[in-house]
């Protein structure tokens, strides 16, 4: 299955800019199906990135983050060709994990 | 009030319902995982997300109170045509940044995400949340030991938290 996490990361040198989009319901549980049953929550929990071995950036998430998340940040320290590895967990233990290298 | 206490005690028992049938009808492989993974992700912050209001979650993601100021900027639309996804994004001039994170007052649980800004990282994050009805998009930056609130309003005209 192709991974479920989308990054681009690029350097200018100093610092790294890293943009991930994920594939990922984000049901929240508030939300009825057709039939009238309610969808229950599925979402992720927990967004990690790494590089060399040390977290760069960590996201505790709600289902309150829309379907399909998009996340922005940046970070120094990191130089072109670097490995950035980006994982995810979800309420239901599901997860995907991915290293994008940093252009 | 109550209709939200509704919504979750419907949750409540179909999720149980769920859990019960798939315990019949799958065994206990779905359950085996679920433990696992709650006792390694000890650290994901289960009790911030439960609160309803926005204060409560800021006392139970940080234990303390924030005060307002400028030198935080909070991006986000006046209207939002959809709640379901509203683009949201804050930066700072403030030092020693060691975590962000985002409410939104009026949705069934206020605190949206939280994030972890290790030195290094610029203090600075954009994403997409969802928003129930117009109401307080509250941006808290965790600096110096000290937490700072931006605030901005944001005009919902089709919410995104459903039913």
């Amino acid at each position: 299955m192709a991974s479920s996490i989308r990054v681009r990361a690029t350097s200018n040198g100093d610092i790294t800019e890293v943009q991930a989009l994920i594939q990922h319901p984000m049901d929240s549980g508030f939300v009825k199906d057709a039939k009238g049953e309610l969808i229950p929550a599925h979402f992720i929990q927990e967004l990690k990135f790494e590089h060399d071995g040390k977290d760069v950036f960590v996201a505790d998430w709600g289902p309150a983050v829309s379907k399909d998340p998009y996340i922005k940040f940046s970070f120094k320290g990191a130089k072109k060709g670097d490995d950035l590895k980006i994982s995810w967990v979800d309420n239901k233990g599901a997860s995907d994990t991915t290293t994008a290298k940093i252009s | 009030m109550s209709a939200t206490t509704g919504l979750l005690a419907t949750r409540r028992l179909i999720l149980q319902g769920a859990a019960s049938v798939a315990l019949i009808g799958l065994g206990n492989l779905p359950f085996a995982a679920t433990p696992a993974h709650a006792a390694t992700n000890d650290k994901y912050p289960e009790e911030a997300f439960r609160q309803k209001s926005e204060a409560d979650a800021i006392k139970a993601l940080y234990g303390k109170t924030a005060e307002p100021s400028d030198k935080i900027k909070l991006d986000a639309p006046e209207i939002a045509e959809n709640g379901g996804v509203v683009p949201i994004s804050v930066t700072t001039t403030l030092d020693k940044v060691t975590s962000i994170s985002f409410f939104v007052a009026e949705n069934p649980n206020a605190l949206a995400a939280s994030y972890k800004i290790p030195d290094g990282t610029i203090p600075s994050v954009a994403n997409r949340l969802k928003m129930a009805k117009t109401t307080n998009v509250v941006a808290i930056v965790e600096a110096d030991g000290k937490l700072f609130s931006a605030t901005k309003e944001v005009k919902v005209t089709v919410g995104g938290c459903g039913g």
